[in-house]
């Protein structure tokens, strides 16, 4: 598979994790951004390639984990409601609520799809103008775009019968919590490389700056992970703080600026509580007043509902990268992907998810 | 030998164009269903039809299996719900070691379902049992109120003939035997896939849909100690060799670089986040057999069409008992689980 291949290639990763082996000199703390990336490092084995000295946190960037309890419980009302068609990405039917998941809601009866774009879920809206069809817009700056243009051609259209119920959140204002916390162990950054190329680098330059701390783009192949590892750790021997692009094939500085166009349209900066870590200021993104009458939870009156989350859960814990999926009590035992406590357990970018799928090596001896 | 639905001449004109619920009434429509779809192209019993059918068996050991078959779409690139229905059943009773005898089976149809429709599938089923040599001697039908069904259901249930000294079953796959495949991998998932998801791709992918009953038998008539046979059907590879090593108390470890998927089936796989280790296959053999005879198995597959593309993809270790592990291009080792629960659609 040409452009994939050549990325997954075992001598060029031996090459680049021998040169990372003969740069480091003492212990450095690097935390991969995305959950693409973290599935990638720890399908791949990366982190056995790596030296002792190099170590990997597994970041926030799962969408699917971060959203709050209270939004989930939110789809959960909404989608029960005679005469609505939910649709989301398979991915958050799992996703436990306070109390239950997307799955038992369908199970009794409501009309519940998944969906591979919010476009489908705009051309269902064409299709039963008698029913509400609801999006579940989750995600980071990555599907952010995709939902304004949704909604931006709903409202051309004039379709009444669409909206979303949004829980979307941006890239930087984590970082600078996980950079300003008393507990900080990052001592680098391998950024998102799907939020950079629509989002550009130039945001995480006064990070970098303020923080003193490397941020890498990286992409998501095992030859991209250890190259954005091996520029990361140079600059920490080196005692550089700057922003790096190792996905240069796809990620320009100024990033995609007709996309970014269309988020400022239909989206404005909002504050968003994370699921785990818990309220950051700015940190959302929230349909703006002029779109105001897509905005799903308004729709359906469901912006009070909103149960707590599982106290057994430290997902929080596991997406500051304070926490190894393996060291939590619950992990394999009181949750699996088959009961899972968090959204980390369920998700296919989540960081327990991707332990317990490819690295819990003694199954039989550990349950 | 692929069925011609238009090659079907009904010997008598059917009443109806589409399935009523008359014609699983037990009365005069059920019987021109009978007469006018099922038995021209499946046959009659020289011995007139019954409620049972009688099989001369001699002595030995009987195989005996069912599946039933809900497949949407019904039909596929590569195939169809019929022959899909004949083929899956040949080859579960084949993984036993058994040599197919003959086939029953039953349809749940859905009022409305166009008559030619269910004329094609029955000429997919008969064409699928004669290439397999096996009779589909036995049979069933009930119609379901429109919207009760989805069309066509279709259950086979098979028995076969398991030859003196045959012993084929997870429990004697040992530390020391070779895993192989006869094919490449995921074909079926990825196709049913395509058409489901309105996926068009450069390359159409067409389903592996077809029988390995005859890829078992050259292993066996050879002489060769097989172990275990599997096909990797839903769940695919990974999901085959959990439940060998569970069953066996066996860890197997294969290689991701010896793995035969098409380039087709791996892109399509990369677009819709699916590990092609995880996707159906249904034409395809696992084999357990011992590491010295494994090259030899190679050879004897690789004569036929069906195991042109056959391989050797890994080794059973001692243990840790029903761990697989997966030895990836760059050297390193992960487990290669079962699924959790991810959702795919009907593809069987």
């Amino acid at each position: 598979m040409r452009f994939v291949d050549e990325y997954r290639d075992g001598a060029a990763a031996r090459t680049l994790a021998e040169a990372i082996r003969r740069k480091v000199t003492r212990p450095w703390t690097l935390m991969e951004v995305c959950g693409g990336q973290t599935h990638s490092i720890v399908r791949y084995g990366l982190d056995e390639l790596l030296p002792p000295e190099v170590s990997l946190l597994h970041g926030p960037g799962c969408p699917v984990c971060v959203t709050p309890v209270a939004i989930i419980d939110q789809a959960l009302a909404i989608a029960a409601r005679p005469g609505v068609t939910f649709c989301s990405f398979g991915d958050m039917l799992r996703v436990p609520g306070s109390a239950e998941d997307l799955f038992a809601v369908k199970s009794r009866g409501a009309d519940v799809r998944v969906v591979y774009s919010p476009l489908d879920a705009l051309a269902l809206a064409r299709e039963l103008p008698d029913r509400e069809v609801v999006f579940f817009a989750v995600g980071f700056e990555t599907t952010a775009p995709a939902n304004a243009l949704a909604v931006a051609q709903a409202r051309r259209e004039g379709l009444a019968n669409f909206s979303i119920l949004v829980s979307h959140v941006r890239v930087p204002p984590a970082l600078e919590a996980i950079l300003a916390s008393p507990q900080r162990r990052v001592d680098g950054f391998l950024a998102a490389g799907h939020v950079c190329a629509v989002m550009g680098t130039e945001e995480y330059g006064p990070l970098a700056a303020k923080h003193h701390v490397p941020i890498v783009v990286t992409a998501f192949e095992p030859v991209d992970l250890l190259q954005g590892i091996l520029l990361c750790v140079s600059q920490l021997e080196e005692g550089r703080a700057e922003v790096e692009n190792q996905y240069a094939r796809l990620v320009q500085a100024g990033g995609n600026r007709p996309a970014q166009a269309l988020i400022g349209e239909v989206f404005q900066g909002v504050d968003r509580t994370w699921r785990g870590i818990g309220p950051i200021p700015g940190s959302g993104l929230g349909l703006r007043p002029a779109y105001a009458a897509f905005d799903a939870a308004r729709r359906f009156g469901v912006e009070g509902v909103g149960g707590p989350e599982s106290a057994a859960c430290q997902s929080g814990q596991v997406l500051q990268g304070l926490l190894k999926p393996m060291d939590c009590p619950a992990f394999g035992k009181a949750c699996t992907p088959d009961h899972p406590l968090g959204a980390t357990m369920v998700s296919s970018e989540g960081a327990c998810a991707a332990y317990f799928r490819y690295r819990r090596f003694a199954p039989v001896e550990a349950l | 030998m692929s069925p011609d639905p238009t090659a079907l001449a009904c010997p008598r004109p059917l009443r109806h164009d589409t399935v009523q619920l008359a014609h699983g009434g037990g009365g005069r429509l059920m019987k021109e269903l009978i007469e006018g779809v099922f038995l021209p192209s499946l046959g009659t019993d020289p011995a007139g039809l019954h409620d049972s059918a009688v099989l001369e068996a001699g002595s030995g050991r009987l195989a005996f299996t069912t599946d039933g078959f809900v497949v949407h779409p019904r039909r596929f690139p590569g195939g169809d719900l019929g022959e899909l229905a004949v083929y899956g059943t040949v080859n579960d009773l084949a993984m036993a070691g058994a040599r197919p005898l003959a086939l029953a089976a039953a349809f749940i149809l859905e009022e409305g379902l166009p008559l030619e429709e269910l004329a094609g599938l029955v000429a997919s089923m008969k064409a699928a049992a004669d290439r397999c040599g096996v009779r589909i001697v036995t049979g069933d039908t009930k119609v379901v109120d429109r919207g009760k069904g989805d069309g066509a259901f279709i259950t086979t249930t098979g028995v076969g003939l398991v030859p003196a000294g045959v012993e084929v079953h997870p429990r004697r796959v040992r530390p020391g035997d070779a895993v192989l495949v006869t094919g490449d991998l995921g074909r079926h998932g990825i196709a049913v896939m395509s058409v489901r998801e309105g996926l068009a791709f450069e390359t159409p992918i067409a389903s592996d849909c077809g029988p390995v009953h005859h890829l078992a038998a050259a292993l066996l008539e050879a002489g060769l100690d097989v172990h275990c046979l599997r096909d990797p059907t839903r769940g695919g590879l990974a999901s085959v060799l959990n439940e060998i090593a569970a069953a066996a108390g066996v860890a197997i470890e294969v290689r991701e670089d010896a793995m035969p998927v098409d380039e087709a089936v791996a892109t399509a796989c990369e677009i819709l986040g699916l590990d092609p280790l995880y996707v159906a296959c249904e034409g395809r053999m696992v084999a357990f057999l011992p590491e010295a005879q494994a090259e030899q198995a190679l050879a004897l597959l690789r004569v036929h069409p069906e195991g042109a593309g056959a391989a050797i993809v890994g080794r059973v270790l001692e243990g840790p008992a029903g761990r697989v592990t997966l030895r990836t291009t760059l050297g390193t080792a992960r487990l290669l689980d079962l699924l959790s629960g991810e959702q795919l659609p009907r593809i069987c």
